[in-house]
């Protein structure tokens, strides 16, 4: 029960201190669960990204389950997972309550008129780093082309073309393999 | 029932949306279109507050979306649907994850979305650049907020806050 609520406690501390989740609570991970509790190591960690990386779902859960797991077994990756979200939980629902209330404010309007510019150019750097990372060979750009195709002019819904890239990707890209294997 | 049409569909955003974060704003973008819980304008607000709030990002979203949807209790039913395909999959594959990451077939599949996941971050962004930059001032300022996010990495909250005071400044 004491190794339970622990685990709820780290992760609800690092769902309330962390802003975007994802590489953004690394820093916050390695401080509470390799230095302090010394639950993990900074290898092991890393490793837990790469995976969460490859499986569904937000990387942030996924390395909270994984950590959980690791821990306490089923009961301890489900612990781990609420002690992540509760934060937003909490906050988010205060947030959308009031601004349900105040909406209606025009200075409000004119905050958001602004905030929409910004994540508008927050997106479009993410799209470059995105880019620089995700594209790289004459494959992944044509599944890029592909996916643009099917998006924008066919309107196929985003579940579709992560499915189709998903097969895409397995005629396309066998690259890895022969490589993985002549180092062995 | 809305409970149940949440939780589905919040469950196949969490076993699609790979890598997370603003992955889950094209799909959040086919809710917009199906149901009459947000729109797209809504969308690009629920954005700016989840990354200037704490938390991941797609928990965020997903909350904010449920909540709008159905309250409180369509904000747990969302998150809900969201993480239980990660808690799942992590415990159900633990012991193998690691075989998991190496195998060969992973590795051409991921190479493939990781392409198709830029178009539909791009998609989404397009979606939003349509309803914020809408004339020659809201385009002035998206450069100006364009050059200083790439030369200045700052933390998102930094900029969104200073654009909250433009857009009230100038009655945008």
């Amino acid at each position: 029960m004491k190794d339970l609520w622990a685990l709820f406690n780290v992760f609800f501390k690092i769902g309330l201190f962390t802003f975007g989740g994802g590489y953004a609570m690394l820093p916050l991970l390695q401080d509470e669960l390799v230095k302090r509790r010394k639950w993990t190591t900074d290898a092991e960690l890393l490793d837990y990204y790469s995976i969460g990386q490859c499986t569904p779902g937000i990387i942030a859960i996924n390395v909270a389950t994984f950590i959980g797991y690791k821990q306490k077994g089923k009961l301890g990756g489900c612990v781990s997972t609420f002690g992540m979200v509760a934060p937003s939980l909490i906050i988010i629902s205060l947030i959308a309550g009031l601004l349900g209330k105040y909406m209606e404010n025009p200075w409000l309007g004119h905050a958001f008129a602004g905030i929409r510019v910004a994540v508008t150019a927050l997106i479009a750097d993410t799209l470059i780093g995105l880019w620089k990372k995700g594209i790289e060979n004459k494959k992944g750009f044509a599944i890029f082309l592909a996916s643009v195709a099917l998006l924008f002019w066919f309107k196929l819904s985003a579940v579709w073309i992560v499915v189709l890239a998903a097969f895409g990707g397995l005629f396309l890209d066998r690259c890895r393999i022969d490589s993985k294997e002549s180092k062995k | 029932m809305i409970y149940w049409l949440l939780f589905f569909e919040f469950f196949k955003i969490g076993l699609f949306a790979i890598g997370g974060g603003l992955v889950t704003v094209p799909f959040l973008f086919d809710l917009a279109e199906h149901y009459p819980w947000f729109n797209a304008s809504d969308l690009a607000d629920m954005i700016a507050i989840s990354e200037s709030t704490p938390g991941p990002l797609g928990v965020n979203m997903a909350t904010f979306a449920g909540f709008k949807a159905a309250g409180v209790s369509g904000a747990v039913t969302a998150t809900f649907g969201l993480v239980l395909p990660s808690v799942l999959i992590i415990i159900a594959l633990s012991r193998l994850l690691k075989k998991f990451r190496d195998n060969p077939l992973v590795c051409s599949i991921l190479s493939g979305i990781r392409p198709a996941v830029i178009a539909l971050i791009l998609f989404a962004g397009v979606e939003i650049a349509k309803l914020a930059v809408v004339d020659w001032k809201t385009a002035g300022i998206f450069v100006c907020f364009w050059a200083a996010i790439y030369f200045y990495k700052k933390s998102p909250i930094f900029y969104i806050v200073i654009s909250a005071v433009i857009g009230m400044a100038l009655k945008l």
